[in-house]
């Protein structure tokens, strides 16, 4: 049967299209041509061509910026998702666990960034907070203010407690997806544990998963509040993200040019990360 | 309207109405020859036009940024790799 197109159907997202246009597109517009061009403020300009892009691309601060945020992602999405995985595989599905565990698991979610990075902050501290002082009685040297590892250790422990639940109910949701039927067969051809995990649960947790691993990755990307309240980038330049760096030329700097260049190389980048996560995991899909 | 927070200049605002006449194009290509002409091309997996729109602007971006910083700022040579770029992937991909 020929499938029937209809284009009208697209007037249907013209509400979208302009809120994403107001939202959006008109201040990526302004920022291309912010990159363009040197300012000094009184909204005069002067046009400076891909000077600031060239500057950039051999700029060794921005390298080191997008090596620690491209390490920092990765090591988020290697923990978050596993851990996400395991958790969720271990819920309960039936009874009154099910919404103990669910309101637990959101509850970290509720917490503005900001928040999190207060408490991550204090809990951390060696003289008034309950991790800092308990590893400091246990005879751990742990200062993530004077140490780049324990202020990466800290960033990362954060991250993982405030969005692994994310990860969590996603794949919970699609687990709670799978008919019973397909346990029972399971069951009836003895299948293993692992194979239950292999060929039913995971298949059917991809699209969730796929969900999970770009707004994870998006997300640890752009991180910006949690270790900026946390660390302030340092000790040194050791935890200053990408975004962290960025808001530093922009508003500490007032550098526009270089900032909105770099906002552009950075939204590059994500935009095809983004699209080689998506592209591989869902036609790994469709191939299934 | 004053738009001038916008900083607008020659080069960026041709820039868009290429991007803008490039949507434009395609909405009238989809319009006549509706469906995307999905198919199977030299990455394995299905493309749309849309698709390969989206992957000859991104590679684009990218053929120009490499040139920026490997060659200098004379990019006409890079924009010239970009529509072979481009006209690879409409034709293979």
């Amino acid at each position: 049967m020929d499938k029937t197109w209809n284009n009208k159907a697209w007037f249907m997202v013209l509400p979208v299209l302009l809120l994403v246009a107001f939202s959006a597109v008109i201040p990526l517009m302004t920022v291309v041509n912010y990159s363009v061009q040197d300012t000094f403020g009184n909204n005069q300009f002067f046009w400076a061509g891909t000077e600031w892009y060239a500057e950039m691309l051999h700029s060794e601060r921005f390298h080191a910026a997008l090596l620690r945020n491209l390490f920092f992602s990765f090591i988020i999405l290697a923990i978050e998702v596993p851990l996400g995985i395991l958790i969720a595989l271990n819920m309960p599905r039936k009874g009154w666990g099910v919404p103990v565990c669910l309101v637990l698991m959101s509850l970290p979610l509720l917490i503005p960034w900001n928040v999190v990075g207060t408490i991550w902050q204090v809990f951390g501290r060696v003289d008034i907070g309950l991790l800092g002082r308990t590893l400091s009685m246990l005879g751990i040297n742990y200062n993530y203010v004077q140490n780049p590892l324990h202020a990466w250790v800290t960033v990362i422990v954060m991250d993982v407690w405030h969005w692994t639940s994310l990860v969590v109910l996603l794949c919970y949701a699609g687990l709670v997806s799978i008919p019973d039927a397909f346990y029972q067969a399971a069951k009836i051809d003895g299948a293993s544990r692992w194979a239950v995990f292999r060929y039913i649960q995971l298949p059917k947790m991809n699209r969730v998963l796929l969900i999970a691993v770009l707004l994870r990755f998006m997300d640890s990307f752009m991180i910006y509040t949690e270790p900026f309240v946390v660390t302030g980038g340092g000790p040194g330049n050791s935890t200053t993200f990408l975004s962290i760096d960025l808001v530093k030329m922009a508003v500490g700097q007032f550098d526009l040019g270089p900032a909105a260049a770099m906002s552009i190389i950075y939204f590059l980048i994500i935009l095809a990360l983004s699209w080689v996560f998506y592209t591989v995991m869902t036609n790994y899909d469709a191939e299934r | 309207m004053n738009l001038s927070w916008m900083a607008w200049t020659w080069p960026t605002a041709i820039f868009f109405m290429t991007i803008l006449a490039l949507l434009v194009g395609m909405a009238v290509w989809e319009y006549f020859s509706p469906g995307g002409n999905p198919r199977v091309g030299v990455l394995r997996f299905e493309t749309t036009r849309g698709d390969r729109l989206f992957v000859s602007l991104l590679g684009s971006a990218f053929i120009n940024l490499a040139w920026l910083g490997l060659v200098g700022p004379n990019l006409w040579w890079a924009l010239a790799l970009s529509v072979v770029y481009a006209i690879g992937v409409f034709r293979y991909v």
